[in-house]
């Protein structure tokens, strides 16, 4: 399958990125590790008339250590935060995470920035950063800004971000020793989640279990109000409207909500 | 639009379209067919190559995308002479292989494998493969074959010329 024809811009510099965006219009996309975006385009999926290749700006890659926070670039491979020192250390969850998201090759071209611009609600960071807290950092022609990553995902592969804005940077609170857990259930092991759980600091959100990545509400008011975690995880799918499709249908997902934030809850309270 | 790529340690420059991908570019303008196009989804790994020391899939790799870098397909690792690189005399040793589809591959993928970690144990090299999918073999002499090529020495995972694989 050969994607239809377009324009190929190499940028070098955010700038250069914000330019190109400004100049192309709605016809352009961004273009970092193409895994989620080349796969559609085969598809005709998404026919856009220009990529703006991001690729080459080397520094949107990083993570450090800022203040209370951990920084982290948005051109950041998978398999570059799966073997963070910095992300292992200061928020561990990041980096268990980044190795659970498809396979080595997969993990060597994908990027932080592409999978939360991408918003697919079944996929596997976006959901351990939303259990995280923090915010999306976005640059436009208008210059910076920042949206809380609670307001960032609105829906089905939408987000907060306009046509014009770039995802340049992820930052999240450092966690350091705090438990954690993720599970994540799958068919195959490269997959994406039919369903996954995220835990943190007494926050929960799960994959999968609507429009887009969300917070388990219901758990975490109960948590918070003194209940067990067998009983707060029973409430995991409250709130929720899970699709059905080949791998499961709605009842099952729910089932696996409430299963999966069980057993994040308990990982991250044994640690 | 002018790519310019070096494939198996030779520098070469192509008038390629933008939509071009690797897998295309690497068959169709280079004539190396050893990479074998599969399930054509970033699926099954058949097309998996080395660019700039990681194993990625070519199928979903735009050719413009590896302008200045190094890519190496399994036709660039035996020596000058024609003697095999420690991965593939190990998949034939250990008859990692039938059908022979996957395997161009499941061996690239594999010195990618043993480049992450020299010494894995079963289990992790079935991790390290979870990308490459083989019909044939069930898998058992494919882990073997990965296992005997790491007692062979460092050169097992790396392409030859490779730069130093990123951390
Ligand atoms: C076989 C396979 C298995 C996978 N398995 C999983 C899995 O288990 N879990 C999971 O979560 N994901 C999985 N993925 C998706 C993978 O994580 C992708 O890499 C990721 O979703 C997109 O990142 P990318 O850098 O490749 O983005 P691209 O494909 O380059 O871009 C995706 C979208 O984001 C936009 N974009 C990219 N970068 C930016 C930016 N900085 N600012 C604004 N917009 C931007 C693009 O325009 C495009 O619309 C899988 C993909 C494949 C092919
Ligand atoms: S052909 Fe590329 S992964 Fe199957
Ligand atoms: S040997 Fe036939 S597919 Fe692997």
């Amino acid at each position: 399958m050969i994607p239809s024809q377009f324009d190929y811009v190499k940028v070098r510099s955010v700038d250069e990125a914000v330019a190109a965006l400004t100049e192309h219009g709605e016809d352009a996309k961004l273009l970092a590790g193409g895994h989620s975006l080349l796969p559609i385009m085969k598809l005709r999926l998404a026919v856009p008339s220009v990529l703006i290749d991001i690729s080459g700006i080397r520094d949107l890659s990083y993570v450090r250590v800022e203040g209370d926070e951990v920084a982290i670039g948005a051109g950041t491979r998978h398999f570059e935060l799966e073997r963070s020192e910095v992300a292992r250390t200061e928020v561990p969850l990041l980096p268990h995470t980044a190795g659970r998201v498809g396979d080595p090759q997969v993990r060597h071209r994908g990027t932080l920035g592409g999978t939360v611009a991408h918003s697919d609600p079944a996929s596997d960071l976006p959901t351990a950063l939303l259990a995280l807290g923090g915010t999306v950092v976005l640059q436009g022609p208008g210059g910076r800004r920042e949206v809380p990553v609670t307001e960032f995902w609105t829906g089905f592969f939408e987000t907060a971000m306009s046509p014009d804005e770039l995802v340049v940077e992820l930052r999240v609170p450092r966690t350091g020793t705090a438990g954690w857990g993720y599970e994540k259930f799958t068919r195959r092991e490269n997959d994406w989640p039919i369903v996954a759980a995220a835990a943190v600091q007494g926050r929960v959100a799960l994959a999968n279990m609507g429009g887009s990545v969300l917070r388990a509400s219901a758990t975490e008011e109960a948590l918070a109000g003194g209940a067990s975690i067998a009983d707060a995880a029973a409430l995991a799918d409250q709130g929720t409207s899970p699709t059905a499709d080949m791998h499961a249908d709605q009842e099952y997902r729910r089932h696996l909500a409430r299963l999966l934030t069980r057993r994040a809850l308990e990982k991250a309270a044994a640690a | 639009m002018q790519v310019s790529i070096t494939v198996n340690g030779q520098q070469r420059t192509d008038e390629v379209e933008p939509r071009l991908l690797l897998a295309h570019y690497l068959r169709e303008t280079c004539g190396l067919t050893a990479t074998n196009i599969g399930c054509d989804s970033t699926s099954c790994g058949a097309c998996t190559v080395v660019v700039d020391g990681l194993s990625v899939k070519s199928c979903t790799v735009l050719a413009a995308q590896t302008d200045g870098s190094q890519v190496t397909t399994l036709e660039g690792l035996s020596g000058p002479d024609g003697e095999m690189h420690p991965m593939q005399a190990a998949f034939r040793a250990e008859h990692g292989l039938q059908c022979g589809f996957c395997t161009p591959g499941m061996v690239m993928a594999a010195i990618g494998v043993l480049a992450d970690n020299p010494d894995p144990s079963d289990r992790e090299v079935r991790e390290g493969l979870e990308g490459n999918l083989c019909r044939c073999t069930g898998y058992h002499n494919i882990v073997r074959a990965v296992r005997a090529a790491a007692t062979s020495g460092p050169s097992a995972g790396q392409v030859p010329q490779a730069q130093e694989v990123q951390a």
